[in-house]
């Protein structure tokens, strides 16, 4: 049997509210969103907190929009909420690419994206989606809020910026009129961890790529980006010769460990594959096809 | 900490700790045994159950964050003594062997119909992706639920 350790609990009525019992209750606190990830740690006392904060309550947190010229989406948007937004369909496949193959439906209903960016697991899918279309949060504490772009918010395997008294509330994505973007994942079962996975946007203008994001998890990429690869196809045509040498480079960019998962080769081999098969299709995307 | 949780209609109070996980507390302080306790990791989906008309693995969810919220769970589905089509259709597919994995697949099942009364089977095969049979192969789980799919009125078989 598999339960939690003894733990105190508090439900916040705000942000305001959550960072005040951060500030109280310190490093032995713990943020509980979907809690998929932390109440599986507890049980196996990887964690070990001493009270849980539970941001359930936070319609603040909740809640797809546009602002200006951005996608923003509340730390408490689950899953499914994001699997099944027409904004995000209409301006990013990737999101509903990726969505598709994270977990399975029902662990989807209560898994959050902010939970998700700050378990900051090495193998997250929507990590390797912020960094691919170069989002950014917001994290607040009680000296107000700040902004960081995703692609400097990991410090290491489930270490992110995130201050022991502040909250991850929102994750903005730039909108990119005439962007294509795709994501490709292999598992060795449904719900499963990736193997490997890439997710790529690609703006094609004139016949030529300017702009682009490469995205990478699972495989050991630094911040789950590929900048090389990206500033590679700046400039050029999105042919296949050229799209398979940027899928080089991203996988270049990869060092990922040999485990049950599968060996070095392998997993390098599943880069390149995986960041080819979605350049070709963003690129075609973006030009209409 | 003492809890409040509507359970099929019914708010059941109790005083529990903190760290309990909400399949105990129906099996337990609701004393509701259909809801199935078990892989304990997210994994198998036998715990699948309601809140707030949205189907959780129970097994990872604390009772404490459904104190003050609604919770449907198997025993929910039959109503005045007439079973709910899954239900029937669980019957007339031979939609289980065992039965260990059916109340979280009938969760699941009525809650996929609700929202998409006439499901494809890969539909049905990818919402059910989160759930584990290890007698049935999935097949008849399938036909049970497109058989509750061809037949929404409510079943005349009394339970």
């Amino acid at each position: 049997m598999q339960t939690p350790a003894p733990v105190d609990y508090a439900r916040a009525t705000s942000v305001a509210d959550a960072i005040d019992l951060l500030e109280k209750h310190g490093d032995e606190a713990r943020l509980l969103a979907g809690g998929h990830s932390l109440l599986p740690m507890m049980k196996l006392r990887l964690a070990r907190p001493e009270i849980l904060i539970d941001l359930n309550d936070l319609d603040e947190l909740r809640g797809i929009r546009i602002e200006g010229e951005e996608i923003v989406i509340g730390a408490m948007v689950t899953h499914a909420e994001i699997l099944d937004s027409p904004v995000l369909a209409e301006h990013y496949a990737i999101f509903r690419e990726a969505e598709k193959v994270i977990a399975d439906p029902i662990v989807r209903n209560k898994g959050t994206i902010g939970g998700s960016m700050c378990q900051a697991d090495p193998s997250e899918d929507l990590s390797a989606v912020g960094s691919a279309l170069k989002g950014s949060v917001v994290i607040q504490g009680s000296g107000g809020k700040r902004t960081l772009a995703l692609r400097e918010f990991h410090e290491g395997p489930y270490e992110t910026k995130v201050g022991d008294a502040e909250i991850l509330i929102e994750v903005r994505f730039p909108i990119r009129p005439g962007a294509g973007s795709a994501y490709e994942k292999v598992e060795r079962r449904v719900g499963d961890w990736p193997v490997a996975s890439a997710g790529v946007f690609v703006v094609v203008s004139g016949g030529v790529v300017t702009d682009c994001g490469i995205g990478l998890t699972a495989i050991g990429a630094e911040h789950f980006c590929a900048p090389d690869a990206e500033a590679y196809l700046i400039g050029k045509a999105p042919t296949e010769e050229n799209l398979a040498a940027a899928a080089q480079l991203a996988a270049d960019a990869c060092t990922p460990y040999a485990d049950q998962r599968g060996p070095v080769d392998y997993k390098l081999h599943l880069a390149r594959e995986l960041t080819l098969r979605t350049l070709r299709k963003a690129a075609a995307s973006s030009q209409g096809a | 900490m003492e809890v409040t949780i509507t359970v099929n209609g019914t708010p059941v109070t109790s005083e529990i700790e903190p760290r309990k996980l909400l399949v105990h507390f129906v099996r337990e302080d609701a004393g509701l045994r259909g809801t199935h306790w078990g892989c304990d990791t997210s994994n198998c989906g036998t715990c699948v159950l309601w809140v707030d008309g949205s189907p959780v693995k129970s097994c990872t969810m604390l009772a404490a964050q459904a104190d003050g919220h609604e919770v449907t769970t198997v025993e929910g589905l039959e109503q005045g003594g007439v079973l709910d089509p899954i239900q029937q259709g669980f019957i007339e597919c031979h939609g289980l062997q065992c039965g260990f994995c059916t109340p979280g697949m009938m969760m699941t099942g009525r809650w996929l119909l609700d929202n998409n009364p006439n499901p494809s089977e890969a539909e049905i095969r990818d919402c059910i992706s989160g759930q584990i049979c290890r007698c049935t192969g999935y097949k008849n789980i399938v036909a049970s639920i497109q058989w509750a799919a061809e037949h929404p009125a409510t079943s005349e078989v009394t339970a």
